[in-house]
């Protein structure tokens, strides 16, 4: 498998370069959570994404890691205004996964186990852009960092790279998610400085 | 839900003292607030409160549903408490 790294995708591996608007650069990998740590045994895990029709597509774990998987290396941004260069993932492409599912939607809602949500259009899932990550450096994804599964969608703000991850909806409109309906911008550019409403 | 409290880095419901006395004049952590999920009723200062997120999510501590949630931007305060059916606040008569 080829490295992906769209962080680097036109731009110089300068870090000041590399650093979207407000942002500064992490050597750690802060731990930012909103509620207590759900614990997923792998053998309990299902990832489903439903049609705006209804449609069901579901993988347990042997499914999703039989699948082919990437290892893009990528820039994370939080909007808590930390940016963490080349980290290193192992996931599968929502590519593959949304290939053989058929729809005419435009927007997703993604929910995760405990209850969080995080709402995107769904061109921004496609296109080598997001993954369904199940390693992070080489091992593991810790629960704390989502595992044992997460989307990871680096070109938006880390919001959006919803830990715990346990299904996408397929929509016809956008719909906010659990911060885009207190305050935070619906799209999430780092680059643009979308952080809030009307950024 | 399971809940873990030995490994979830909450803080109590005094956490949201000094950001919600931004926007409200009576110190609302010693008012009592009911849960919208559980229906139990409990002193605000005894919420969990998660601090380390894009704002601050205060849940019950019995059901761990979110009872009130507060982000600042650089503008505005938004705050929800969809999650509390009503709270109790305590006023001194004159
Ligand atoms: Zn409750």
């Amino acid at each position: 498998m080829g490295v992906v790294s769209p962080g680097f995708r036109g731009r110089p591996r300068e870090s000041s370069r590399r650093l979207p608007p407000g942002q500064y650069e992490t050597h750690d990998f802060p731990v930012l959570s909103a509620g207590p740590t759900p614990r997923i045994a792998r053998e309990d895990w299902e990832f489903t994404v439903t049609t705006e029709t209804g449609d069901r597509h579901s993988w347990n774990w042997a499914e999703l890691t039989a699948l082919p998987s990437e290892n893009p290396t990528v820039d994370l941004h939080c909007v808590t205004k930390w940016s963490k260069f080349d980290t290193r993932w192992q996931g599968v492409s929502l590519d593959v996964l949304l290939a053989e599912v058929e729809t005419a939607a435009d927007y997703v809602m993604v929910s995760s186990y405990g209850g969080y949500t995080t709402g995107m259009p769904l061109e921004d899932l496609l296109h080598g852009q997001a993954w369904i990550a199940y390693g992070y450096d080489g091992d593991d994804i810790p629960p704390e960092h989502g595992g044992p599964a997460r989307l990871l969608v680096p070109h938006l703000y880390f919001w959006k790279s919803a830990k715990w991850v346990h299904g996408i909806q397929l929509l016809p409109q956008d719909e906010p998610g659990f911060w885009e309906s207190l305050g935070y911008h619906d799209y999430g550019d780092p680059w643009r400085e979308q952080r809030y409403q009307g950024d | 839900m399971n809940h873990r409290p030995d490994s979830d880095g909450y803080e109590d419901g005094n956490a949201l003292a000094g950001p919600l006395s931004e926007i409200f004049a009576v110190d609302l952590t010693s008012a009592l607030g009911r849960c919208a999920n559980c229906g139990v009723t409990e002193p605000v200062a005894r919420l969990h409160v998660y601090t380390r997120a894009p704002g601050l999510v205060a849940r019950c501590p019995h059901c761990a549903h979110v009872t009130l949630r507060m982000v600042r931007s650089p503008d505005d305060a938004w705050l929800d408490m969809s999650g509390t059916v009503a709270l109790r606040i305590p006023l001194t008569s004159g």
